[in-house]
């Protein structure tokens, strides 16, 4: 029953994970069918099964995962039982693959144009020379800078953007029939995102190749795809025509997908002139050894209220964070909170100033250690900052949990490993607020996660400063996160400050241009999105 | 100069201090030995008049520094002093020696490096079956037993029931090419099997490592063949833990074939400082106890600044 212009057909694949805790059903019983020249979409929070089913269609499981049921039919070889071989003879030269990060998966030991050609010379498909030259004509395709040169350079000496569009290069060198795009853009600033998508699409056009593009982030595939398939623990959820499944999707769960970033925090009263701010930054610099990377930053944070530093990677956000902390000494410059100016290193700060400022950072499964216990974490601030020990201690630790939405009985004796990335987030939370801080710093908190999860780790903290009154600086390149919780925003770029005001203001024209290039980056829930934005700016740029 | 060029001479510069350092605690320690040296040396033999022969001999009469200061300037001359026991000149002695235990060190590193590296590399590509565990039981086996074990069980087996190979790795000078291999069969095998364990399973642990990376999965997505993800992508990149753990058993080979040439009875540098410890002859002990560490800091010298080399975001800057 194989349509002729059928490429891939998958019928009933089930993929089954194993690890030290027994097995999970990754991928239940899909069906999947995609036609030459066709763009497929598929999106889904992380653990939908979406990368696994994306290298399923090269015939690829990854250590400890195994294909228990289904078939996959590629150009009419049965892969499931193809052999290793065969398997391997397939990959690269007709079905390739673009990972989601670039600068993991260039080999950092290999120049970038003999990592592109590999594919067609271990292949046979071309010789060395014609298979560079296809390579250079590609990385001109993807608009890299210097095509003929930018190949010489190693990975590490190419940005991220440059990278993804080399890698996409790479894929398509040896013509392949199928290109699988596994979350090609999710590591990318805005701005760039919208380069390489961009590209991406042109290229995929020009040589009519097929492609599956996974990703977690509806309003992109919508710009890429000509089908979408919506996945849910391994099981689809809904497929359709990218146009239809915008108009009126079905499912409740792909609504819910539609509805986040929908959010928006409490408002809160306007601020009384002339209050002492609590925290008051004056004309920081700051640098890496010889390398600037604050210059002349000021800012005010009033009790109570959420300030929303936002910029690109390099712009010196984080930075900003720890120069607040002490742990980055400033160059030039001061900070002060509630009045008294601070010591620039945190060695200089007494332990009650080190209280009242509580960090949370982005990866949170960095920031826990995994053989200490949610008891040990909390448990540690509680007695190191407040001198709380035994009942008291453990009665505080318990009320902090519920607090976060946790329930202690379940999880108090966890370890990180045995908790979701969001509930490690929550844990990390619970340890800043165990402290009982003034001010929050949260670096990127939510970037990590999902966004349902992190539309609900927004709600809590939205909570949390209502009721306990807290003040957040919250740092983020999201300009989503940015719309629902804060009051102020501050723009950064380059160690600079381009752009600071109040949050309606910020999203109301007129703009400073890197605030406009940066909002109107973001990605929109309408499929001629990219086409509008691109004519636009091309309307706009100098000719 | 490039970041790379200062970090090498930096590198260097560190290697003098050292060399510095251990050249003062290899001179001193000698004199740190209680009671008085000379009467020490002569043992049995000492009376009045050979106790102030050999303070004489010795400088004892003379402040430590400036003894010190004339044993460096004799040795940057060239000139490493006479031995106590026979008074020819070190550097004639301590030559030939020196030049034996090169070549023996040379040979086998020449047979276990490439080995080791290879078994490692095969035992990577085939890991969990049947012939990576055949290599790792081999080596764990040859690694667990004292050289001099292993010296003795290939005799009995390679000389005494065989009689394949002598036991006796007796070379001179004159000894041609040919009949010196032959002759250093055995130390080298010994040699091999007590250093080929080490080098194989570092080089297996390095390249596995690396084996759960994005960019190794990468080049499995692009078909590659097995051997050419270990050899092209896996390899380079396990290069700084191979390069030091080669070096390192490099210097031992150089430094720690002592007790190789003691049961073989080669005349190599190793035995003619066990020899000079039992007679007592310091100047000879402190040449070679100085030759020795060099060795091990120079070996070490070229282990950092390969390492630097062999990484390209080291050697290719933005």
């Amino acid at each position: 029953m194989t349509v002729p212009d059928t490429l891939l057909t998958m019928r009933g694949l089930a993929i089954e994970g194993r690890s030290e805790r027994g097995t999970t059903q990754i991928v239940t019983g899909i069906d999947l069918n995609l036609k030459r020249g066709e763009v497929l979409g598929l999106i889904g929070e992380s653990g939908a099964g979406k990368s696994t089913l994306g290298l399923a269609a090269m015939g690829y499981t990854r250590d400890g995962c195994r294909i228990t049921a289904g078939s996959i039919v590629f150009d009419g070889i049965e892969l499931t039982t193809a052999g290793d071989e065969a398997r391997r003879r397939l990959r690269g030269s007709r079905i390739a693959y673009v990972a989601q990060s670039a600068a993991a998966a260039f080999n950092p030991a290999m120049r970038l144009i003999d990592q592109s050609v590999e594919i067609a010379v271990q292949h046979g498909v071309m010789n060395n020379a014609e298979a560079a030259a296809a390579a250079i004509a590609l990385y001109r395709r993807m608009q890299l800078p210097s095509p003929e040169e930018i190949g010489f350079r190693y990975p590490h000496q190419v940005s991220g953007g440059q990278l993804q569009r080399a890698m996409t290069a790479m894929a398509m060198v040896a013509r392949p029939d199928l290109i699988v795009f596994d979350e090609p853009t999710t590591a990318l600033d805005v701005t760039t995102q919208i380069e390489v998508l961009a590209a991406i699409r042109d290229a995929v056009e020009a040589i009519g190749t097929s492609a599956i593009y996974i990703s977690h982030d509806l309003a992109l595939v919508a710009q890429m795809a000509d089908r979408i398939m919506v996945l849910r623990h391994g099981r689809l959820v809904e497929e359709a025509d990218t146009r239809t499944m915008m108009a009126s999707p079905r499912q409740a769960y792909t609504k819910s997908l539609w509805a986040v970033r929908t959010f928006r925090g409490s408002r809160k009263p306007e601020m009384a002139a002339g209050t002492t701010p609590l925290l008051r930054v004056e004309r920081l610099t700051a640098a890496y050894d010889e390398t600037p990377v604050l210059q002349d930053v000021s800012l005010d944070l009033h009790r109570g209220r959420t300030v929303a530093v936002v910029g690109e990677s390099g712009s010196g956000k984080s930075t900003l964070a720890r120069v607040i902390t002490g742990l980055l000494p400033p160059r030039q410059g001061s900070v002060a909170f509630e009045g008294k100016t601070l010591a620039g290193s945190y060695r200089g700060r007494s332990p009650e100033e080190l209280r009242r400022v509580q960090m949370i950072v982005q990866m949170p499964d960095t920031a826990l250690n995994p053989r200490q216990r949610v008891r040990d974490a909390i448990g540690r601030p509680l007695k190191f900052y407040l001198g709380l020990t035994g009942e008291a201690r453990e009665r505080r630790m318990r009320e902090l949990l519920t607090e976060i939405e946790l329930d202690p009985d379940q999880y108090v004796d966890r370890y990180p490993a045995e908790l979701s990335g969001g509930q490690k987030q929550r844990v990390c939370i619970a340890r800043a607020l165990a402290a009982e801080p003034a001010l929050l710093i949260c670096d990127e908190i939510t970037s990590a996660l999902d966004q349902l999860v992190a539309e609900e780790m927004l709600k809590l903290l939205d909570r949390l400063q209502r009721e306990r009154g807290l003040t957040y600086l919250f740092i983020t390149h999201d300009l989503a996160t940015v719309r629902a919780i804060a009051d102020e925003v501050v723009v950064m770029k380059d160690g600079r400050i381009v752009e600071a005001g109040p949050r309606d203001r910020m999203f109301a024209p007129p703009h400073h241009p890197y605030t406009d290039l940066l909002l109107s980056s973001v990605p929109e829930m309408d499929p001629d999105w990219l086409d509008r934005l691109l004519d636009q700016r091309k309307a706009q740029a100098p000719s | 100069m490039s970041p790379l060029a200062s970090m090498i001479v930096k590198r260097i510069g560190l290697g003098f201090v050292t060399l510095a350092v251990v050249s003062a605690v290899v001179f001193f320690a000698v004199y740190l030995l209680p009671g008085d040296l000379a009467e020490e040396i002569l043992g049995q033999a000492a009376t009045p008049e050979t106790v102030a022969n050999i303070r004489r001999e010795l400088g004892l009469d003379r402040p430590p520094i400036e003894r010190y200061v004339d044993w460096i300037t004799g040795l940057l001359s060239g000139d490493f002093g006479r031995s106590l026991a026979n008074g020819r000149p070190i550097a004639e002695l301590a030559g030939m020696r020196l030049v034996n235990t090169l070549y023996l060190a040379g040979f086998a590193a020449a047979v276990s490096i490439p080995l080791s590296l290879t078994l490692g590399i095969v035992a990577a590509l085939y890991r969990e079956k049947l012939i990576d565990r055949s290599i790792n039981v081999a080596a764990l086996t040859a690694i667990s037993l004292p050289e001099f074990f292993i010296a003795y069980i290939l005799i009995f087996a390679l000389t005494v029931k065989a009689g394949w190979l002598p036991s006796l790795a007796t070379v001179s000078a004159d000894t041609p090419l040919g009949e010196r291999m032959f002759r250093s069969i055995l130390p080298v095998l010994t040699l091999t099997l007590a250093v080929a364990a080490h080098v194989m399973r570092l080089t297996r642990a390095a390249i596995v490592n690396l084996l759960a990376s994005p960019y190794i999965e990468m080049a499995r997505l692009k078909g590659l063949k097995p051997w050419r993800v270990i050899l092209r992508h896996a390899l380079p990149n396990a290069l700084a833990p191979i390069i030091n753990v080669v070096v390192l058993n490099l210097a031992y080979l150089i430094v720690g074939v002592v007790v190789v040439e003691v049961v073989f009875a080669y005349p190599g540098l190793g035995q003619l400082m066990v020899d000079s410890v039992g007679k007592r002859d310091v100047p000879v002990v402190q040449a070679t106890c100085l030759f020795f560490a060099s060795t091990y800091i120079m070996l070490n010298l070229v282990a950092d600044v390969a390492t630097i080399a062999a990484d390209p975001r080291l050697l290719h800057r933005r």
